[in-house]
């Protein structure tokens, strides 16, 4: 895992620490070094449409680290299916809000309402349609491109502050409404469940009857628990990435960059940037749909407090942890984040007088006196200081962070090439 | 290399779909690997883990804290630890103090934040990674429903903690969710009657419900006690989860007629709607020419606690309390006091009661495995427990036994002693037929938990 940061790096996230005042530069794109108006024109001499070699390799590094997930987790005690299935959903959310934070520079604190639309809709597909979760991934992403939709063409006329205020605003009133007003729709409190006797249109169509004995999410008759769930999760995921990436590396990307770079400039050149952000919103919008529904696929329920404000704040720390912009960073923020919800807050005194068994017993005392604060209930609080030491010091998020000690390796090694 | 020849989209498209295909290959190696003898967490080596999964933050984050210690204590009393509490009276009994069917029991705990959401997360990883072979914890009608249904669908039998609504052993009822908590219908039985009596039959209601499964259930069962008393309703109102301030809910209640404010509140919401009644007058009002009333349908100690005061001579109705003379409360008691210093709260006790009645169950049927659990269950007859004999019955999974009418104490003796039981309420009293509410058991054999 750590590899694929080092060797990527300098060219997925050079343009974020060098913007806004030198352009965006990287590799291939050698003939818009400047401006984006520049954007190269589109002709058989130019550069090849096939992705680089640099983002093949990044890819399959990539899928190999997800994939072997259930391996390298192992001494971390992560390599269990919910928390897998946790890493790669909001993996997925957090790199979908990259294509809007991290492209435009447009901070949306909103975006768990997509999250919750997608699961509600997701969910419906399940009592309504059919529980093959195609139908299910397809609608949630549909529906929730709708209303970022809506949501963006309203917010999008501020930018800054004021934008993220309005999104906020949106989802918690998404929120409440799916807490009381729409208990028909979300039912409430308990959350929206998959009966056993519910219409599945489709599913009567094909086998003649919608009843089953448990109901549980399915793809073409493979069930979606345990393993099998993290499994289409990773798919996704990686689905998900790559499409993010050939997102980053387009003219489009490039166009969404030069936004965040200046977008008054963008404007007194001539173009229009309402349209190219309200793009990457509903795109960012649709990503957040598919987290959502595959929230939805592992675990048939979806609940309003997936909306709420700290859910939409998790995936801006999310991506700000693990370097906003660039594509590994906010999989690696989203991961972490997890780890710590799921794993640091289960952590309680016994398991500390455990680990730091070998101390004397006195000395023993002290340490887990000192640590205890910081595990179980406490998560937040590591969460706290790390987050706050990452802005401090690694303003571009832990993919700064490995790619300085990449650097620094490559430095030492670079030395003695040169001395020979 | 100048006539580099790129690959068309359709080309690339295909492509990818290729390797996403090769990609999901891994999942097919993952199927059908746990065969019908090897259950979902069936318990290796000498110990066997339980999971208690229970609000340690949010509203009723008090109850949740009150549930982990009785938890606790059960758990050293099965491992024999202890002076073994309510083991010593439960009747009949295969408990053995010697762990279950001779496996020591650990367990591990989650925080609901009283959100299905979390409940759900936290439950599987107790399932996942810790091996839970049961989980239990309480204190939300909404996420015992949610975790409920979850035990169904993975196959690992949930006992339900504090739970009160109908739906949980009504139209929501699961094979594998079990409560020993008594419900709404109950209390509002048991309540009507004792209403009647202190406060006459022509009184106007004014309800304030908090807005979730449970607030309902509770809503339409007073409601319908009462109406069938000869009372009237005047309004119900909906109110959020948490909300704190109830001021704007409360000021409409005196200028809409009514004589009697119901508070279909629960944990901190409570203690902060009653005392904001008590601090606005209600309680010294006259309306109609009669004395304006509050009533808690569902009272606790520690709801008492939080709201002090306010509490004197407000009716209610209780599972069970920690002054009650039979030899089970008086053991319960008498263990949680010396470990905790403090009385349990009835949260704390169907919490405790809810784990030894599993592994009595499971000492009964021999096994782990969950459908054999569930049927040795299913029907118990047993006492001792705290509540006089009590049936787990087969229709539903709800507990059956007397039920308790509470007063504020008017003169407490002590910080504890906040509540006096009023009345009895006999099981028979109480007891209604399985259909009215509907639901459906589900099957004993899901093929859950995967690998």
């Amino acid at each position: 895992m750590d590899t694929t940061p080092q060797n990527n790096t300098p060219q997925t996230t050079a343009p974020q620490t060098t913007a806004p005042a030198e352009p965006q530069r990287s590799a291939h794109y050698h003939h818009s070094t400047d401006l984006p108006t520049q954007l190269p024109p589109r002709g058989p001499d130019m550069r090849p449409l096939w992705p680089p070699k640099v983002d093949i390799l990044m890819t399959v590094l990539f899928a190999v680290a997800v994939f072997t997930m259930p391996i390298w987790l192992q001494p971390f005690g992560a390599a269990y299916p919910d928390l897998m299935q946790r890493f790669a959903i909001f993996g997925i959310f957090a790199i979908g809000f990259n294509i809007l934070f991290g492209l435009t520079g447009y901070l949306s604190f909103g975006h768990a309402a997509f999250l919750g639309v997608g699961s509600y809709a997701a969910v419906w597909s399940f009592k309504l349609l059919s529980l093959n979760i195609v139908p299910a991934i397809l609608l949630s992403i549909g529906i929730a491109g709708l209303f970022a939709l809506a949501i963006g063409y309203v917010s999008l006329r501020r930018s800054g502050i004021y934008f993220a205020i309005l999104t906020l605003a949106f989802a918690q009133m998404c929120y409440n409404l799916a807490y009381s007003v729409l208990t028909p729709i979300t039912n409430g409190e308990t959350g929206l469940r998959v009966l056993r006797d519910d219409p599945r249109v489709l599913d009567a169509l094909v086998t003649g009857t919608s009843e089953v004995a448990v109901p549980r999410a399915s793809f073409f008759g493979i069930e979606m628990s345990g393993m099998t769930g993290f499994w289409t999760c990773a798919v996704c995921l990686l689905i998900a990435f790559y499409i993010a990436l050939r997102i980053t590396r387009s003219p489009f990307g490039m166009m969404l960059r030069g936004i965040k770079s200046n977008q008054t400039r963008m404007n007194y050149i001539g173009f229009n940037t309402r349209p190219y952000t309200l793009v990457a919103f509903v795109v960012s919008g649709m990503y957040a749909g598919l987290a959502g529904a595959l929230l939805a696929v592992v675990d048939p329920l979806a609940g309003a407090e997936r909306m709420q404000w700290t859910a939409s704040g998790e995936v801006v720390l999310m991506t700000i942890l693990g370097g906003a912009g660039t594509l590994l960073g906010p999989f690696l923020g989203a991961v972490l984040i997890k780890y710590f919800e799921n794993i640091f807050s289960a952590l309680s005194d016994s398991t500390l007088f455990q680990a730091f068994s070998f101390l004397p017993d006195t000395a023993r005392e002290v340490v887990v006196t000192i640590v205890s604060p910081f595990v179980g209930e406490g998560w937040h609080l590591t969460l706290g200081v790390l987050f706050m030491l990452v802005v401090i010091f690694l303003p571009g998020g832990l993919t700064e962070g490995f790619r300085r000690i990449a650097r620094a390796l490559r430095g030492g090694s670079g030395k003695k090439e040169s001395s020979q | 290399m100048d006539t580099f020849k790129r690959p068309s989209r359709r080309g690339f498209l295909r492509g990818t779909a290729l390797a996403g295909a090769t990609l999901a290959t891994p999942t097919f190696f993952t199927r059908g690997a746990w065969a019908q003898e090897k259950f979902c967490n069936a318990p290796q080596g000498a110990n066997v883990v339980l999971g208690f999964n229970v609000p340690q933050t949010g509203p009723y984050a008090d109850e949740g804290a009150d549930e982990l210690r009785a938890y606790q204590l059960a758990v050293k009393h099965l491992n024999g630890e202890g002076d073994g509490g309510m083991m010593n009276t439960l009747k009949p009994s295969s408990l053995t103090g010697k762990g279950i069917l001779g496996k020591k029991v650990t367990f591990v705990t989650g925080d609901t934040q009283t959100k299905s959401d979390a409940a759900r997360a936290s439950a599987r990883r107790m399932i996942e990674k810790d091996g839970a072979i049961m989980f239990s914890g309480g204190s939300s009608s909404g996420v015992a429903i949610a975790q409920q249904s979850l035990a169904q669908e993975i196959g690992v039998v949930f006992m339900c903690g504090l739970t009160h609504s109908n739906d949980t052993t009504g139209k929501d009822k699961r094979r594998y969710g079990f409560r020993h908590f008594f419900n709404a219908y109950m209390s509002g039985e048991a309540l009507g009657p004792v209403l009647a009596d202190v406060l006459g039959t022509d009184r106007r209601a004014y309800h304030l419900t908090a807005d979730y499964t449970w607030g309902w259930t509770q809503e339409e069962s007073i409601k319908n006690a009462t109406e069938a008393l000869g009372w009237e309703t005047a309004q119900t109102v909906r109110t959020p989860l948490g909300a704190g301030d109830f001021s704007q809910y409360l000021t409409p209640v005196l200028n809409s007629g009514a004589d009697v404010l119901i508070l279909n509140h629960y944990g901190n919401d409570m203690v902060n709607s009653l005392t904001q009644a008590v601090q606005f007058g209600m309680r010294d009002k006259q309306v109609n020419g009669k004395q304006f009333e509050v009533v808690v349908p569902l009272y606790s100690e520690l709801m008492a606690e939080g709201a002090g005061e306010a509490v004197k001579g407000i009716f209610g109705t209780s599972n069970w309390d920690w002054k009650l003379t039979d030899p089970g409360s008086q053991a319960f008691a008498k263990s949680f006091g010396q470990e905790y210093g403090r009385p349990p709260s009835q949260a704390a006790h169907t919490c405790y009661v809810q784990t030894l009645l599993y592994a009595n169950a499971c000492e009964v049927a021999g096994t782990f495995y969950p459908p054999e659990v569930i049927k040795a269950l299913e029907g118990f007859e047993f006492d001792g427990m705290g509540n006089g004999p009590t049936l787990y019955r087969a229709d539903d999974h709800q507990c059956f036994k007397d039920v308790l009418v509470v007063r504020g104490n008017m003169d407490p003796s002590s910080q504890f002693d906040l509540l006096e039981v009023y009345k009895v309420v006999p099981r028979d009293q109480v007891t209604y037929d399985a259909s009215i509410f509907g639901g459906e058991l589900g099957p004993y054999e899901v093929a859950g938990c995967a690998a």
